[in-house]
């Protein structure tokens, strides 16, 4: 078996506030292969926007990574310097923001924008840099690219600016993409396109893909694998079929509840119960066991510790059986 | 671009219109013009050839008309000290005042501009704490005083520049000025120091909370994701978004700066259009007062529409939103 | 019956939350007590000061330009020199203060009641008077208030009555247009809509309810300006066109104190300087503390 182009073990990341440093990463652990799609599944304020960036070192203050280990091709990436860091961003490990609005410069143009990723890291001329951004935006679908250049942010709409964005991470043929829920300000049509495009393209550059979303639905249609993330950690993690079709966390069977499905049409859309803990509000033992109703005293004092299930990562004193509640 | 532009342009006539009436009646309707534009030592007759003859006898309204009339040919009256024409006085003074005003310009940003990224970058460090510290200082100086002190330290205990006056000229491209000299120049250090620091400390502040605000957004981020150096983020992408509010403030102060050069002028005895006020305030001389607002007005409305103009042709924003209203 | 929103007084938690972060800092502490203690001082000047530098008979003009620390004709020391009427720059300094904190709050207070009430009607009625009143504070503050002031005392003479006008003029425009925006976004709010429910007369309103909560950042900033006004009078006397010279601010003692400095005289506009730094100093870091305090936490 090949060794995982990225390895992550016990990523820990806390954030420093007034009151006590509270942890937004958990003690995370993922793999993902060359040329494969890993989605990472969670709500808001699971911590999984901090894992992405905790993997590139990009967490600022008040946060801070504290713990675990973030292998890229075998090197550590967590004791790297700062300038190593900064060589691999953009051209071995790129990411994809979830608003293309923000975080464009308004007042700079876009082939600016995206020439400046590949003159950072490849000795070209400046033209040079400009053709490949044209190139790449028509790959992407984007018509017109040479004079889309020299437009700014504000002239394209939401799905081009997305466009960008993707095009813009593609641009030095990267060993992997960490992408933060670029299509959920996206309306739902673009958003299918998007997708059918990413994992084109994925397959045929063969880069690998972080893909961070909360819709299981994105990850249904793109990933070989998915991880399940909840109050930092990582419940439930394996194979996308797998997963989908026999979830064993019961924090995954809800959310594949709450999707609305065609064929139920009408009923009652199921949800679970409560909220997603704040970070300084995490409760004892298993976090999600405030919502959950198979819990017992058992999984309101201890911490359930990960375990191999069946080929699959899982987190959890009471499995669901083959997909049903026993 | 265009109607954004003619909408201005009319704006800044209006103010215009506006200050002339305004200053019109504060100086010709307050109190008694008869005593303030006739000289003291005229007869009875004389007074009242006089009166007749500067049309005093009018109505306001009609003073008023034949004095916008006159404004608009570029007659703003006769000095009533020097006998000539107010306008060919005040200009005759322009040369000195923008001198002095452009190098404290100069000066506040190029020292401001670094000093305020500097404060605004890293604001945990003891020196931004230092230089933002010394911004309350900065604005806090008394203007007069401050320059007197620069007075004391450099002319009188030091001895290494002159304590007033300005220094010898020279002609380059047509333009007469003392920058170009190395006498004329010792002696605007010290005028153009005064005049620039509370400016400076405007400048750096300013440069401050933008560069902070600037470094906190994603757009920044998201460079540093693509692995752009730090110095090329600072360079392209926050200086670029901090430069359009610094031109902005820059352009208005310069006009300011014109008219509170009146005080550094008047420490310095820099013979410039400031000292020429304070002097007619002195002696009294009217139409001259009069000639000089109108003057300040005109320049200050027209820097503050070619700030305006300016802005929209830096941020492309505001070019697009102002075509398509 | 459903409940009425409450309405809620001026934020009384607020105002004792931004005094206790002010004494907190120590910058700020320590700007408190010297602005406490310069305060004291100009109050009490009649009282401290070891000469009445008014009383002309008091002065004796053999007594002048010394240096600091000397002794007089009449056997009073001179801790911070004379100057070239032979009047203790100390006690002059002291009466100095008192007249810069006069005239500077004084023409605060005036133009904060002028601006307060100009913003609240603009706010208030909206529409034609808004506008109007908009366009005039917007000129007025297209100017630089140095000319501004100086043209007016041009006109209507010297006197501490007219330079507290003159700076009332100059500085009411800034608080009609922070009272306006503070009134605007207060007026927006449900007690006041219940209040206009209940029939209650609008006057009324903006006076009880209108005012009190939107003032809070206007007063914030007026404590930054008393300095701006001290600084204004001061550069004026200056100039000439300030105080009368029977009473001397200490703009007017830096002036006179100009034509020694160059023969190295500098104790006549060094310390009454000192003195009006200290004031000014101490309250734009007191008030720009006080800002901050205030801007943070309304957050």
């Amino acid at each position: 078996m090949s060794a995982p182009l990225l390895k992550v073990r016990g990523l820990r990341t806390v954030f420093h506030m007034a009151d006590g440093s509270w942890p937004a990463v958990d003690g995370v652990d993922l793999e993902v292969r060359r040329g494969e799609v890993l989605g990472l599944v969670g709500e808001s304020g699971s911590g999984k926007t901090v894992t992405g960036f905790s993997i590139v070192g990009l967490v600022d203050p008040p946060g801070e990574v504290i713990g675990g280990e973030v292998l890229f091709q075998g090197e550590d990436l967590r004791n790297a310097r700062e300038a190593r860091l900064r060589a691999l961003r953009g051209d071995r490990i790129a990411m994809i923001f979830q608003d293309p609005l923000m975080t464009l410069n308004p007042v700079l143009t876009v082939g600016e924008q995206m020439a400046e990723a590949v003159l950072e890291h490849h000795a070209v001329g400046a033209a040079a840099a400009l053709a490949r951004a044209e190139e790449t935006l028509e790959r992407v679908g984007i018509s017109s690219a040479r004079a889309r250049l020299a437009q700014y942010p504000h002239e394209f709409s939401g799905g081009m600016r997305q466009r960008v964005a993707i095009a813009t991470a593609l641009l030095n043929k990267p060993d992997l993409i960490i992408a933060d829920e670029p299509t959920t300000a996206l309306d739902v049509t673009i958003q299918s396109q998007i997708l059918f495009e990413m994992q084109k393209l994925a397959r045929e550059s063969g880069t690998a893909l972080i893909w961070i979303t909360h819709d299981l639905t994105v990850v249904a249609e793109l990933a070989d694998r998915v991880a399940v993330m909840y109050a930092g950690r990582i419940v439930e993690s394996g194979a996308l079929a797998t997963v989908l079709d026999h979830p064993r966390h019961p924090y995954t069977r809800g959310l594949l509840d709450s999707v609305p499905d065609v064929a139920a049409r009408g009923s009652r859309l199921p949800q679970i119960f409560g909220m997603a803990p704040r970070l300084d509000t995490r409760p004892a033992g298993c976090a999600f066991s405030p919502r959950c109703t198979r819990a017992n005293d058992r999984c309101k004092h201890d911490d359930p510790p990960e375990t191999m299930v069946e080929g699959r990562l899982l987190r959890c004193h009471h499995p669901l059986y083959h997909g049903k509640f026993g | 671009m265009a109607t954004y532009a003619l909408q201005r342009l009319i704006q800044s006539l209006f103010v215009l219109l506006a200050a002339s009436i305004v200053v019109f009646l504060a100086v010709y309707g307050i109190g008694d013009p008869i005593e303030l534009l006739v000289p003291p030592q005229a007869s009875a007759m004389e007074r009242e050839e006089m009166v007749r003859r500067l049309g005093l006898d009018l109505p306001l309204w009609r003073q008023y008309l034949a004095f916008a009339w006159n404004a608009m040919h570029g007659d703003l009256g006769r000095s009533f000290v020097h006998g000539v024409p107010a306008i060919e006085l005040i200009l005759s003074r322009l040369p000195a005042t923008l001198e002095l005003v452009t190098l404290a310009m100069a000066i506040a940003l190029a020292i401001g501009i670094p000093l305020g990224l500097v404060a605004g970058l890293d604001r945990d460090t003891p020196l931004s704490r230092i230089i933002m510290g010394g911004t309350v200082l900065g604005y806090s100086l008394p203007n007069f005083w401050k320059g007197m002190m620069l007075i004391l330290v450099f002319a009188v205990l030091l001895g290494w520049l002159p304590s007033s006056g300005r220094g010898e000229t020279a002609v380059i491209l047509g333009v007469k000025s003392s920058l170009f000299t190395a006498d004329g120049l010792r002696h605007l250090i010290l005028p153009a120091l005064n005049l620039a620091i509370p400016n400076m400390a405007l400048m750096i502040r300013l440069v401050a909370a933008g560069a902070t605000e600037a470094k906190a957004q994603d757009y920044v981020k998201y460079a540093r994701a693509k692995g752009v150096r730090p110095g090329r983020i600072v360079r392209r992408h926050i200086l670029r978004n901090i430069l359009i509010p610094v031109v902005t403030v820059a352009g208005i102060e310069f006009g300011s700066l014109v008219a509170f050069s009146t005080i550094t002028e008047t420490v310095f005895a820099w013979p410039g259009m400031g000292k020429l006020l304070i002097d007619s305030i002195y002696q009294l001389d009217r139409p001259l007062v009069v000639a000089y607002i109108m003057l300040a007005t005109f320049l200050f409305v027209s820097v503050n529409l070619l700030v305006d103009l300016l802005y929209a042709g830096l941020d492309p924003r505001v070019r697009l939103m102002g075509e398509a209203a | 019956m459903s409940a009425t929103p409450a309405v809620p007084r001026a934020d009384t938690a607020l105002r004792r939350k931004v005094l206790e972060r002010l004494r907190n800092q120590p910058t700020a502490r320590g700007a408190l007590v010297i602005l406490a203690l310069i305060v004291a001082a100009a109050l009490l000047a009649p009282f401290i000061a070891p000469q009445n530098p008014y009383d002309l008979t008091a002065l004796n003009v053999m007594d002048n330009r010394l240096p600091p620390g000397e002794k007089g004709m009449a056997g009073l020391t001179f801790w911070l020199g004379s100057d070239a009427q032979g009047r203790d720059m100390l006690s002059a300094i002291l009466f100095g203060l008192r007249t810069s904190l006069l005239v500077g709050v004084a023409a605060t207070a005036a133009a904060l009641s002028v601006g307060v009430a100009v913003g609240l009607a603009a706010a208030q009625f909206g529409g034609r008077i808004d506008a109007l009143l908009m366009r005039v504070v917007d000129f007025i503050l297209g100017f630089p208030s140095i000319l501004v002031a100086l043209v007016l005392l041009a006109a209507i003479g010297r006197g501490v009555d007219k330079v507290i006008l003159a700076i009332v003029v100059v500085q009411w425009a800034n608080y009609a247009r922070l009272m306006r925006a503070s009134a605007l976004v207060e007026r927006r709010k449900e007690y006041i809509e219940a209040a206009v429910n209940q029939g209650l007369p609008t006057l009324y309103i903006m006076r009880a309810h209108l005012l009190p909560n939107s003032i809070g950042s206007v007063l914030v900033v007026a404590t930054v300006s008393i300095a701006g006004a001290i600084t204004l009078e001061a550069t004026l006397s200056f100039l000439g066109v300030g105080v009368p010279v029977t009473e001397p601010s200490l703009g007017l003692l830096i002036a006179n104190g100009f034509e020694f400095l160059l023969s190295g005289e500098y104790w006549i506009s060094l310390f009454p300087g000192l003195a009006l730094l200290g004031l000014i100093l101490s309250i734009n870091v007191v008030g720009e503390r006080l800002r901050r305090s205030f801007d943070a936490h309304r957050h």
